[in-house]
């Protein structure tokens, strides 16, 4: 199994240096990383710079120059802020956890307690109207979904009763003065958390159900009932067991979307994460940040992706990964 | 396309699939199977509604296009305008049907042409295998790594945001998965009897695709053009949102959304809900035609 993971990993070491070519070449071609100082009245500063950051080579050359710093641990500058790359990138990939780490969790929990519900009474009045709103949690758009989340659960009850702060926050993931894990903490975190578990649970819900429903139309399952398995047991011990396989694999490929994919919910609720760093660089056509915010997320991709085989093979013995 | 057979016969002519949608015992089989699909039929009525809304908003708005009237400005709900104006005395319902013909074309142009791209791409990779597969879907993967939103911020920003570029980029991205729902499918096909005997009769490798694979996966193509409009249109609100889709003055419901976020915690804060329940009707009908589509094309579904 080791084997198998390593290998994986390197077949996918190309794959990642394309697309931080194609990356590079895209955003050097739409952008100019010395605008602000073309303006500047000192002339000798443009031609400093553009020695400095190497921007008189070719692009090949750039991206190997990129390349080779960032493999010794030397991320570069910000054109935009002007700090340093890697404790900036490091910090909006911790906080972007933390929305993703409580998401998937709360997700995970509904969406198995649903699918549960579901496949145990299928076609029974409470599945019908557990179908209805995953349907309409799939066709919500997520930044609609927030916004209204805003309005009524934030923005409306302040005004209504006449709050001197909302009920739940909806900027960034702690007051001025708050830190850790304290009341404040969960008060900013239950919007953009539900925001993005919505349409998690809708699709996870829908897979659980139908993979359950499948393995309880088994004929070990019927062998179980035959011999007088009690109802509960057969759905805890035989079905979720053998649906849990195929479950988590879907949870982990979806889970390494969100690392890079929480551009919206970030940008409505203003949290300093993954996605609002990669709106603010590529606003300011900051490659030097762009470049590393690509990289991770690739790399978590192909982590989560990697672990999402590895798991389909511990939890289901039949299937062996050479 | 290259021809892997190299049988040098005139082409002769072959007998269609027993699964062709030209057959009109079959497609009357598929449209009595559709129409029992209630929820289906329903979204159909829907949808047609809401496209004739749309593209004839020029004769059924109630007001023409952008007209501003600053004396009702910001006016709630009532008999004159049924949604209210907005902040520079637009009449809401109107910009709503004007808004959505881009929405609607956005979101129908991606899912027409990630289709064609995918379709033809998947069917080369799956029949010609080898390094043509290869290489098709290596490009795929480059697709998987990088989130979609982000691939769309930055080819919006380098390539400008006018609809057509939206659709070309939408597009891009969208082609990815039908081309891999067809190949798989193609490569399931490739050596059944019945291509071997097209093959064996001196069909050309473009016929072969064209008139024995690709009519086997017509339920497979309908229900993903169904299930790419209903990505687009999310997509294209999304980018709208963010600020790299379509820009003001041309309206689409995403950048309506963008105006009515920033009325959030006013009085006129239900503006909100206008725009976005267009979206979630649009496509929640789309998807629902979708299932009905699927049920009644596929070819060893059940005769209900």
């Amino acid at each position: 199994m080791t084997r198998y993971a390593l290998r994986r990993l390197l077949a996918s070491v190309p794959v990642v240096c394309v697309a931080s070519f194609i990356l590079f070449w895209a955003v050097r071609a739409t952008f100019d990383p010395l605008a602000k100082l073309r303006q500047s009245v000192d002339p000798t500063g443009l031609r400093r710079e553009t020695v400095r950051l190497g921007l008189d080579r070719s692009l090949p050359e750039q991206y190997l120059l990129w390349v080779k710093g960032f493999v010794q641990g030397d991320w570069g500058t910000s054109t935009r802020t002007g700090g340093t790359v890697l404790p900036m990138v490091g910090d909006a990939l911790g906080t972007t956890l933390q929305l993703v780490l409580w998401g998937v969790a709360l997700a995970v929990v509904l969406a198995l307690a649903i699918g549960l519900y579901s496949a145990a009474r299928q076609y029974s009045a409470g599945d019908h109207v557990l179908t209805g709103l995953s349907y309409l949690g799939v066709a919500m758009p997520a930044f609609w979904f927030g916004l209204v989340l805003i309005q009524v659960l934030a923005v409306w009850p302040k005004q209504q009763f006449g709050l001197a702060d909302p009920p739940l926050y909806f900027v960034g993931l702690h007051s001025v003065g708050h830190g850790g894990f304290d009341l404040d903490y969960l008060r900013h975190l239950v919007l953009p958390v539900v925001t993005l578990t919505v349409g998690l649970v809708a699709s996870w819900s829908r897979f659980g159900r139908a993979t359950l429903l499948e393995a309880l139309s088994s004929d070990y399952v019927r062998t179980a009932r035959a011999k007088g398995v009690p109802r509960r047991r057969i759905l805890l011990r035989h079905a979720l067991r053998n649906a849990l396989a195929p479950f988590v694999t879907v949870v982990a490929m979806d889970t390494a979307a969100l690392v890079g994919g929480l551009v919206v919910t970030e940008q409505i609720y203003s949290i300093p994460g993954m996605g609002k760093l990669f709106l603010a660089s590529l606003e300011t056509g900051d490659v030097f940040v762009l470049l590393p915010w690509m990289f991770v997320v690739a790399v978590a991709v192909i982590l989560f992706n990697l672990l999402a085989d590895l798991s389909y093979a511990l939890l289901d013995p039949r299937v062996a990964l050479r | 396309m290259t021809q892997p057979t190299a049988l040098p016969a005139p082409p002769p002519p072959v007998s269609v699939p027993p699964t062709a949608p030209g057959d009109p015992r079959i497609s009357r089989v598929v449209l009595s199977r559709f129409l029992r699909h209630r929820l289906a039929v329903a979204s159909l009525i829907v949808l047609v509604l809401l496209a004739v809304c749309c593209f004839g908003a020029a004769w059924i708005a109630p007001y023409p296009r952008n007209a501003q009237n600053l004396l009702e400005a910001s006016q709630p709900p009532s008999g004159t305008h049924w949604l209210g104006t907005d902040s520079i005395g637009r009449d809401y319902l109107s910009e709503m049907f004007y808004a959505g013909q881009l929405s609607l074309a956005i979101g129908l142009g991606v899912a027409l042409l990630a289709t064609l791209v995918g379709t033809a791409a998947g069917a080369v990779a799956g029949y010609l295998g080898g390094w043509p597969d290869e290489v098709i879907m290596r490009v795929a993967d480059l697709f998987l790594i990088v989130p979609p939103v982000a691939v769309l911020a930055v080819s919006l920003q380098g390539l400008g945001p006018s609809p057509l570029t939206i659709v070309v980029v939408l597009s891009g991205l969208g082609w990815t998965l039908i081309a891999r729902v067809v190949r798989s499918r193609v490569i399931q096909l490739r050596h059944q009897e019945f291509v071997e005997a097209a093959r064996v009769i001196g069909a050309s490798g473009p016929r072969i695709v064209v008139r024995h694979l690709l009519p086997n996966l017509t339920g497979l193509i309908v229900v993903n053009v169904s299930l790419s409009v209903a990505m687009a249109i999310i997509l294209e609100s999304t980018v709208s949102f963010l600020g790299y889709g379509v820009q003001p003055p041309k309206s689409s419901w995403g950048n309506m959304l963008t105006q009515a976020a920033g009325l959030i915690g006013t009085s006129q804060s239900y503006l909100l809900y206008v725009p976005g329940l267009a979206i979630l009707v649009t496509v929640l009908a789309v998807n629902f035609l979708g299932d009905g589509l699927r049920d009644a094309l596929d070819p060893r579904g059940r005769q209900r």
